[in-house]
């Protein structure tokens, strides 16, 4: 396949895709808490309904940030799924991310501001362990390059159960899950107004939701990067992964940020600098 | 070309003396401007001259060089031997009269004299270096023509000492451009020693106790560095039997290996390592200025500058590994200590030296795509971190405060300059630009050799983004109305950081180019074949770029469609900006304070591990020189 072909389906796909799980998701969840749940197409339903809001602003600039948030996060998505290099692949999301937490700071609300360091907390948390996770495939396969990755064939999950752990870990602050959704939530029930969005409505709002569907698509993306030989398998497994995150949002209640550093780095530095120290001594 | 290298080191040391002798402040700051520009365009030309061939080695072999550069050295340690007495300073005494007395006897009367071929020496990695001086030194040196008006009105009861600072800070080029046009190890021992003793008198400058007590650290700490460094002259002479840096990659590796390991402890103290870092912290004490000199162009640089020519040498041996290993605990302890920081010299600081924890690994490592890394980390550092450093001292002037916390809103108050602070800050960590492009490269290259470093690297990035990030958020969040404060800042300070913002960026553009023509150039007289970095992946860092540089464009008309309205307040908005009603009807202040994660990554803490750490390591290090 061509990678223009590939961008242009990305970039339907992902959105659609990302959607209907972040639906599916709330259907799940409602199943959990013996409610029947909106329809699975809830979440199209609320951006439309989003787009047509009133953009209210505190700061002239602050939407910009949102604009370049999900631009780059396109860009960061689009450099993944067309086997471009996993490092470059976590630099760019961070790049994203950084884009998103300025927008935060730059609302210049109380509620926003909390919001913001809490996500920056939570990124600094799941930094190392993408940088790591890059790591371990190279050291598996000698490449950096998704492309490499994925056509190695080589059944990665045997070699990096470590690196996997520790990226199963990190999964629900990505996800923005419960333990670790300190920064914003879904959930009413256990957040401070609307954490670093508290200022942001209507289209730009729309905007942050499209923008996590796309972040959810790609860290699915990462997760199948384990399963080079398989990708049934890997697929499969990444259902598995998608309930238990649920599962674990429903039944845990929201973690202190110091709970979440520790546990984060921790977690990164048994399981994957543990992995990272097995292969280079197997090496 | 030996006319060129000739006229950077002597003319910037015959503009100091003009400018000590220069009677009137306008005149003065003329010849500043000037020399600035002559320097600047010299050091563009060296770096053309150089485009073509690789390297020039010139002979320059003349009695008198030799002897005035020992004449000088021999006033420059009676100074410091006065100083020393009179502060009472047994060790910098010692230190200072070992110094001399070896080099006496290795000059007069060490029997054999070595025939010494070349003198000076020009390559890529010397005109690199002598860019970065050249341009960014003087842009420096320009700034403080402003800044030190400011400096002298604030501190109108002490006697106007800017003939001697402006002396200095052109003595201190003269100095680094020696150090990096020197092949003959015994003048660049010369020039090292003055770039120690100008950075002495500049961390002094003020003359406070506490100016004076930070100066005599960096001085003794530095002095010790040089002794490692006497030490390895005097081996060269006994043993090896040549003084010439040249030679030294000719010689086997194994007999090298020891000289240059001392070197190496020497650039170690030079480049602010753990455990040696506290000078450079002191040095915070001097005017803004001096900070970006000696963080950014200068003297920090000479020390990595030397680690990262022998690194060839360094590869793959166990004293390059244990040299990598303090580069990299540098890195990371440095990086979560400048969490904590509110001070924000202090956190530019721990910054510098992280990132130069960084460049040590590389050259520690020695392969050559760590030694590629590591050239560019130095560019990229160069041009930021000088940058922010003026800055920082620009809003400190107008702030009268160095706080983090106090910067809040700077986008409004003073927009430009923080404005100019974004840029540079971004340079330092965010992809695309120059810092992040060169982490990159030593992840890549630690990779290969020692995944196990590049995840402490991993860890410190990570730091690294928490802490500018979070500072970046402090400038560009707004509560009070604009107050219009940069008014008054003048002219040479604003195009001494335009240019440097602008120069930030365009490093970044022409990093495939400067790579092409000169970093790999140099690099395969060493390691005999090219790199390749992929085309593609710079093709995406331009589009990232260019995306990012669409940010400023598209920000200038960008509110349409949207309805300016108050923050949530819980609680009823006022119209005093930073305050709200709450339930009973009381008027309230808020306000926003970062994280300083204390109970994690304080000060502390860490520090003492840090130390005890790199000080495990540079014992191992010094036996394994035994051994």
């Amino acid at each position: 396949m061509n990678t223009p072909l590939i961008i242009l389906s990305y970039l339907i796909l992902a959105p659609v895709t990302g959607g209907l799980l972040t639906g599916l998701d709330r259907i799940i969840t409602a199943r959990m808490q013996s409610r029947i749940g909106p329809p699975i197409l809830q979440p199209f339903y609320d951006v439309g309904k989003l787009f047509s809001k009133e953009n209210l602003v505190v700061r002239k600039a602050q939407n910009l940030f949102i604009i370049f948030h999900l631009l780059f996060l396109i860009l960061t998505g689009a450099l993944f799924f067309c086997g471009g290099d996993l490092l470059l692949v976590v630099f760019a999301f961070a790049l994203a991310g950084v884009f998103f937490i300025l927008g935060g700071y730059r609302t210049s609300s109380p509620f926003a501001y909390v919001g913001a360091e809490r996500e920056l907390i939570q990124m600094m948390a799941y930094e190392p362990m993408l940088i790591i996770t890059a790591i371990g495939m190279y050291m598996t396969t000698h490449s950096f390059n998704v492309l490499d990755i994925m056509s190695s064939g080589k059944p990665l999950l045997l070699q990096l159960p470590g690196v996997f752990i520790g990226f199963l870990f990190i999964l629900p602050i990505k996800m923005r899950k419960s333990p670790f959704d300190l920064s914003m939530s879904h959930h009413a029930h256990q957040e401070l107004v609307k954490g670093i969005t508290t200022e942001f409505s209507g289209p730009t709002l729309a905007l942050i939701e499209i923008a996590h569907w796309f972040e959810l698509i790609l860290i699915l993306g990462i997760i199948l990067l384990f399963f080079p030989n398989n990708i049934w398998l890997g697929l499969a497994v990444e259902c598995a992964v998608f309930f238990l995150v649920v599962l674990t949002d429903n039944t845990f209640a929201r973690l202190r940020w110091q709970t979440l550093l520790k546990a984060a780095w921790i977690a990164t530095f048994v399981c994957g600098m543990g992995n990272i120290l097995v292969l280079s001594f197997l090496k | 070309m030996l006319s060129e290298i000739t006229f950077l080191i002597v003319f910037p040391a015959l503009v100091a003396i003009a400018i000590y002798l220069c009677p009137k402040d306008t005149l003065r700051h003329w010849l500043v401007i000037i020399a600035a520009a002559v320097i600047g365009v010299v050091s563009v030309a060296c770096a053309v001259g150089v485009f073509k061939n690789n390297s020039f080695y010139f002979p320059a072999q003349t009695i008198w060089a030799d002897k005035l550069i020992f004449a000088l050295e021999a006033l420059l340690s009676l100074y410091l031997i006065r100083e020393g007495i009179k502060h009472k300073r047994p060790l910098v005494v010692g230190l200072v009269l070992v110094q001399i007395i070896t080099m006496t006897f290795l000059e007069f009367f060490s029997g054999h004299p070595i025939e010494v071929q070349n003198n000076l020496f020009i390559d890529k990695f010397s005109a690199i270096m002598a860019l970065i001086i050249g341009i960014i030194g003087t842009l420096i040196c320009v700034f403080s023509i402003g800044y030190m008006k400011d400096f002298q009105h604030h501190h109108a009861d002490q006697p106007d000492r800017r003939p001697l600072f402006f002396f200095l800070l052109f003595a201190f080029l003269s100095g680094m451009f020696g150090i990096v046009f020197a092949n003959n190890l015994v003048w660049l021992f010369f020039f090292w020693e003055v770039t120690t003793a100008c950075s002495f008198l500049l961390i002094g400058y003020t003359k406070d106790p506490e100016a004076t007590r930070n100066a005599f650290r960096a001085l003794e700490v530095n002095l010790i560095g040089g002794l490692g460094f006497v030490i390895a002259l005097c081996i060269l002479t006994y043993c090896i039997g040549t003084i010439e840096m040249d030679k030294l990659f000719a010689i086997s590796k194994i007999a090298a290996l020891v000289p240059v390991a001392l070197m190496s402890i020497a650039g170690l103290t030079k480049a602010a390592q753990l455990p040696f870092c506290d000078w450079l912290l002191g040095a915070m004490v001097a005017p803004t200025p001096v900070s970006a000199l000696l963080h950014s162009s200068t003297m920090v640089k000479a020390g990595v500058y030397l680690v990262l020519r022998f690194s060839s040498i360094l590869q793959s041996t166990s004293v390059g590994l244990v040299i990598a290993l303090i580069g990299a605990t540098t890195f990371l302890i440095t990086s979560l200590i400048a969490i904590t920081e509110n001070n924000a010299k202090r956190v530019l600081a721990y910054s510098t030296i992280a990132n130069l924890g960084l460049v040590i690994l590389c050259a520690g490592i020695g392969t050559q795509q760590a030694v590629w890394a590591g050239i560019l980390l130095i560019i990229f550092h160069a041009v930021a971190k000088g940058l922010l450093f003026l800055c920082v001292g620009t809003v400190e002037h107008r702030k009268h405060s160095r706080e983090i916390e106090m910067m809040e809103g700077l986008i409004t108050s003073m927009p430009t300059i923080a404005t100019f602070m974004l840029i540079g800050m971004a340079g330092m960590f965010l992809a695309p630009f120059g810092m992040l492009i060169s982490k990159w490269a030593v992840l890549k290259a630690l990779v290969d050799v020692c995944p196990l470093l590049a995840v402490l690297v991993a860890f410190g990035g990570a730091a690294n983004l928490f802490f500018w990030v979070k500072w970046m958020g402090k400038l560009l969040l707004a509560v009070n109305p604009p107050t219009g404060e940069e008014k008054d800042v003048s002219r040479e300070e604003f195009f001494s950081l335009g240019a440097l913002a602008v120069l930030t960026i365009v490093v970044c553009a022409l990093f495939p180019w400067i790579s092409t023509y000169y970093i790999e150039p140099y690099l395969y007289v060493f390691y005999g074949h090219m790199i390749n970095i992929s085309g593609g992946n710079i093709t995406i860092m331009f589009i990232m770029l260019g995306l990012i540089l669409l940010f400023p464009l598209m920000s200038i008309n960008y509110d349409r469609n949207t309805k300016r309205v108050a923050p949530y307040l819980s609680g009823i908005n006022t119209d005093t900006p930073g305050t709200f009603k709450d339930s009973l009807g009381n008027s309230r202040p808020y306000a926003m304070r970062n994280y300083m994660m204390e109970e994690f990554f304080a000060e502390k803490k860490l520090y003492p591990w840090g130390i005890g750490i790199s000080l495990l390591l540079l014992i191992i290090l010094v036996v394994l020189l035994f051994i």
